[in-house]
């Protein structure tokens, strides 16, 4: 059924090698559709393209060989991985059927379609002789050289007209993501102006505790000329009520503490941290 | 190996490819399948490359493989507009010429 020409130098290392190439690109084929997180299946996906890579080393096409690890596996999927990060890593496909069946018509077409071509290769290829590459390979003195040569002589319009298309795609890709912006880019001056102009104080405010007797939470800071300052207690003790008052002595504390009242006294200090928001 | 088995290969990551575009959603790993469609045709050009011993199946899959760069950058960046706009990377969104 197989036509037995050899495609290489016929040994048992290529048999070994296309076969464990060849499951393996297929399992990652596999892989690049059953995966259901998109990065897996680009994972996968390269995992093939190496493999083809080593395949195409294997057929005597080092350059090929070579470009498809440089472009397909370096640039490419690169590229996919590089997309999926902005688009959202964590966009998973969703598992409703928006046509009724289509997965398993799709399994089957491909399926049939696969023993359509597998069918017409198999009795195309019944008798076909391989020439192999050797002879080729040597007339320019290798590979590279070879298809240098024809991409230079046969092939020189469509080179032409490949890099007319490189240039188009990138300005294309260029055009397609450029956002126009709307309103004027706020830069480090603006942003500069807009802070000082505001009239808020712009620097950080003395932690609660700084320069008191005290470093718990709920003793305000103090001023150099000795007043407290109320926003260096958190807002919630402010609203409580349980802000320490600074102005009263150890003594008084303790004796307050010890007569089981509150910490907090109608000190005059106490009074001007609050704001008379009591009264 | 025989050319046979490279083109079966071939044939079979082919399908495996539209296997993927057919059911896949997300317009990422569509568009992952359509690269693998690519190279396994880039694999068949080899394989006839190598049977018929002249080097010009492997300029045409070099060629194949030029276009293919150039199709994945235009692409993805109609995927990222698509995004944009709709918020969404799956191709069953972007429904709005039916109505």
């Amino acid at each position: 059924m197989i036509s037995a020409a050899p495609v290489a130098a016929p040994s048992m290392g290529a048999d070994i090698l296309f076969w464990v190439c060849a499951v393996f690109a297929v399992l990652g084929a596999i892989g690049m559709i059953t995966f259901r997180k998109a990065v897996h299946s680009a994972l996968s996906v390269a995992f093939t393209m190496v493999n083809l890579a080593v395949l195409y080393v294997a057929m005597s096409a080092p350059f090929l060989g070579m470009v498809q690890v440089i472009v397909y596996t370096g640039a490419v999927m690169m590229l996919f991985v590089f997309v999926m990060m902005i688009v959202g890593v964590d966009a998973s496909d969703s598992l409703v059927e928006t046509i009724r069946g289509q997965r398993w018509a799709a399994l089957v077409l491909a399926v049939a379609f696969c023993a359509l071509l597998i069918g017409a290769i198999v009795n195309g290829q019944q008798g076909a002789e391989s020439v192999g590459l050797d002879a080729a390979n040597s007339v320019d003195g290798g590979n590279v050289q070879g298809i240098a040569h024809l991409i230079f002589t046969r092939y020189i319009v469509a080179f032409e007209v490949t890099s007319a298309l490189l240039i188009t795609a990138a300005l294309g890709a260029m055009m397609l993501t450029h956002r126009e912006r709307h309103s004027p880019k706020v830069g480090q001056e603006i942003r500069s102006r807009l802070r000082f102009s505001s009239g808020v104080h712009p620097g950080n405010l003395p932690a609660a505790g700084s320069y008191s007797r005290h470093n718990a939470v709920d003793t305000p800071a103090l001023l150099p000329d000795g007043t407290p300052v109320a926003e260096s207690v958190p807002g919630s003790l402010m609203a409580r009520g349980s802000e320490r008052a600074v102005n009263i002595t150890n003594e008084q504390e303790t004796r307050i503490i010890s007569e089981g009242d509150s910490v907090i006294s109608d000190d005059q200090g106490f009074e001007q941290l609050r704001g008379g928001e009591n009264e | 190996m025989t050319t046979t088995h490279y083109v079966v290969l071939s044939a079979v990551l082919f399908s495996l490819g539209v296997i993927g575009v057919l059911i896949r959603r997300n317009a990422i790993v569509v568009f992952m399948c359509v690269e693998m469609m690519l190279n396994a045709s880039n694999l068949a050009f080899v394989a006839f490359s190598v049977q018929h011993g002249n080097l010009d199946g492997q300029t045409i899959a070099f060629f194949v493989m030029v276009v293919a760069a150039a199709e994945v950058v235009v692409g993805l960046a109609i995927i990222m507009m698509i995004y944009r706009t709709r918020r969404s990377a799956s191709v069953d969104e972007p429904s709005l010429l039916k109505y």
